[in-house]
């Protein structure tokens, strides 16, 4: 059973995102993701200034076995991403909701946040995939 | 003979397993209209002993000409130990290998020529090849979309010194992906690119500026002006280039001073016979930092459980059987019997060859022009440092006089006068090492002749 940690929200194409204390949200992929996509050998993180629309296609993540792309869980503009992904990908295997983060947006409407699942909405969308 | 392997049996047992009565019923969601009919104007089946007897008669008609064309693809001479190797059935197959494990000789023969087309081009990294030249340099362009991730407006500048047939299959290639080929004009009286004709698209914002080195009039362009002003404005430069060239020229990842991003060009030169049509082959090499971008296969060196040296595809989610729509291009396969043919001409000739036949080729030229600019009539359009071609202006209108010369045995050149109307009768004449002194005399007499 794979861990969904309750203070983060979710989308159903398995990213995750945290409100941080100034307002931005950052994002990753859920430990379910990282476990179904196996040891990752690269990740391409969005240039920082970037603006996306919600679900749009944001970053890539590339394992042994498949390519995946990460969809933007809010609006917004990339503030950072995680430079440290460039040479050690794999902390998104180990540490997929702390390390392994990979972008912080600074979103466009603060409400879209609260829109996104639960963890317990996100772990019924994994029990309906039959995880 | 048929030469389909199924009976009629073996059709109707396998339509059984699967429940459908018959071949058309398969294919009943294709609407009736789409489907297509019986093919008309294809002549009646012959025999192969009769289709022999055609062949031999329409071969006998072609003419062992004297060959001053070169606009792209190059009279070389090549090693008869080239083709003798490449036919040997271990490599006679066009296709890339998808079973690593049973196919570590062509792996590691593509292997080898990556290494020699990157070092060729001073570049870190080089796939198995691209179709062609012209393809390759269309894949090069989306390429740079891709990976100048400073630039979002997908606008790409191609002098018109480019290999306009190159030119023509990039827009073909691109015009539905929002990408903006936007000419560059040559500089009139030097028939190159100036710095200064580029200053008007300063601070906008350009993906990447093409560069051909020679450029298609064979004269030398200014590429480090070129590469830095590119790079000034924040745009990648991809160089196109001739592989003979390159032992003698810089090679575009040292041009300006931070070098070309993409390099592109035609492999032909490089052992494989001039053919109407092809096949060639394009190749295509980069800096690692774009790796991910660049399209087409790449077979990478690793060592198995035993620590023994293997060959393996790599870096494959790049490619559409795992990215989808998503891939870097629809082309991940390779021009595997023609790179085949490439690496054993560069292993054979090697370095010290390679530069011999492209000073030799770069002689033989200078030869011809001064030879053919002594008849009255004929004079060089740019006097430039050129390559191996040169563009001719003639006193007359340049198809009769190739279609005369021909009559003597001699395919002139390159009629320029449809692509660059400007140049008035403008004729792209080559020579390379095969051609010899008294070729070089012949032409110019017949020339004389013809003008006269």
């Amino acid at each position: 059973m794979s861990n969904i940690p309750a203070n983060l929200k979710y989308r159903d194409s398995h990213e995750w995102a945290r409100l941080e204390s100034d307002g931005t949200v950052t994002v990753g992929i859920s430990d379910h993701a990282q476990e179904a996509l196996g040891d990752l050998v690269f990740v391409e993180v969005p240039e920082v200034g970037k603006k996306f629309a919600a679900g749009a296609a944001c970053a890539v993540v590339e394992s042994v076995k498949a390519a995946s792309d990460v969809y933007s869980p809010v609006a917004g503009e990339v503030i950072a991403s995680n430079s440290a992904l460039s040479a050690t990908p794999e902390l998104i295997n180990s540490d997929p909701y702390g390390e392994g983060w990979i972008f912080r947006l600074k979103p466009g409407s603060p409400a879209e946040f609260n829109q996104l699942l639960d963890a317990s909405a996100y772990g019924k969308v994994l029990e309906a995939e039959g995880h | 003979m048929p030469f389909i392997p199924h009976t009629e049996n073996d059709i109707r047992e396998m339509l059984g397993v699967i429940g459908v009565s018959s071949i058309d019923e398969l294919f009943e969601e294709i609407p009736a209209a789409l489907r297509a009919r019986e093919l008309t104007g294809v002549p009646e089946t012959l025999s192969e002993m009769e289709i022999g007897r055609l062949m031999e008669k329409r071969a006998s008609q072609d003419k062992r000409m004297l060959n001053f064309i070169g606009a792209g693809a190059y009279e070389h001479h090549i090693p008869a130990a080239v083709w003798a190797i490449v036919t040997r059935g271990e490599f006679y197959s066009a296709y890339t290998p998808y079973q690593a494990e049973a196919s570590q000789g062509t792996l590691q023969l593509l292997y080898e020529y990556q290494t020699m087309m990157a070092s060729l081009t001073g570049m870190e990294v080089s796939n198995a090849s691209l179709y062609d030249g012209a393809s390759a340099l269309s894949e090069a362009c989306l390429m740079a979309v891709r990976a100048n991730r400073r630039s979002q407006s997908a606008r790409i500048l191609i002098p018109t010194s480019v290999n306009p047939t190159y030119t023509k299959v990039t827009h073909a290639v691109v015009k539905n992906q929002n990408l903006s080929l936007e000419a560059v004009p040559y500089k009139k009286d030097a028939g190159c690119v100036l710095v200064s004709d580029l200053e008007k698209f300063r601070g906008q914002d350009i993906t990447a500026v093409v560069i051909q080195q020679p450029n298609f009039f064979g004269l030398l362009e200014d590429v480090d002006a070129i590469t830095n002003w590119a790079h000034d404005i924040g745009a990648f430069v991809i160089a196109v280039v001739n592989p003979t060239s390159l032992a003698i020229l810089k090679p575009p990842g040292s041009w300006g001073a931070k070098g070309a991003d993409i390099v592109v060009g035609e492999g032909q030169p490089l052992g494989v016979p001039l053919s109407s049509g092809g096949p060639y082959f394009g190749f295509m090499t980069t800096r690692m930092a774009n790796v991910r971008q660049m399209p087409g296969r790449i077979i990478g060196r690793t060592v198995d459980l035993e620590g023994k040296q293997g060959f393996t595809l790599t870096l494959q989610a790049r490619e559409q059987h795992i990215r989808r729509s998503k891939a870097t291009s629809n082309i991940c396969t390779n021009q595997g019997l023609l790179v085949t043919a490439a690496t054993i001409y560069m292993s054979l000739i090697g370095p010290e060859g390679l530069a011999r036949v492209a000073e030799t080729s770069c002689v033989r030229a200078d030869e011809l022009v001064a030879e053919l600019c002594k008849i009255p009539g004929v004079k060089l359009a740019f006097d430039g440092p050129r390559f191996h071609e040169a563009v001719l202006q003639l006193s007359k209108p340049i198809a009769p006089v190739l279609e005369a010369l021909t009559q003597h045995g001699i395919v002139g050149g390159y009629d320029l006068s449809s692509d660059y109307p400007e140049l008035g009768n403008a004729l792209l004449v080559c020579a390379t090492e095969t051609r010899t002194a008294e070729d070089i005399e012949g032409y110019a007499q017949a020339l004389r002749d013809v003008l006269r």
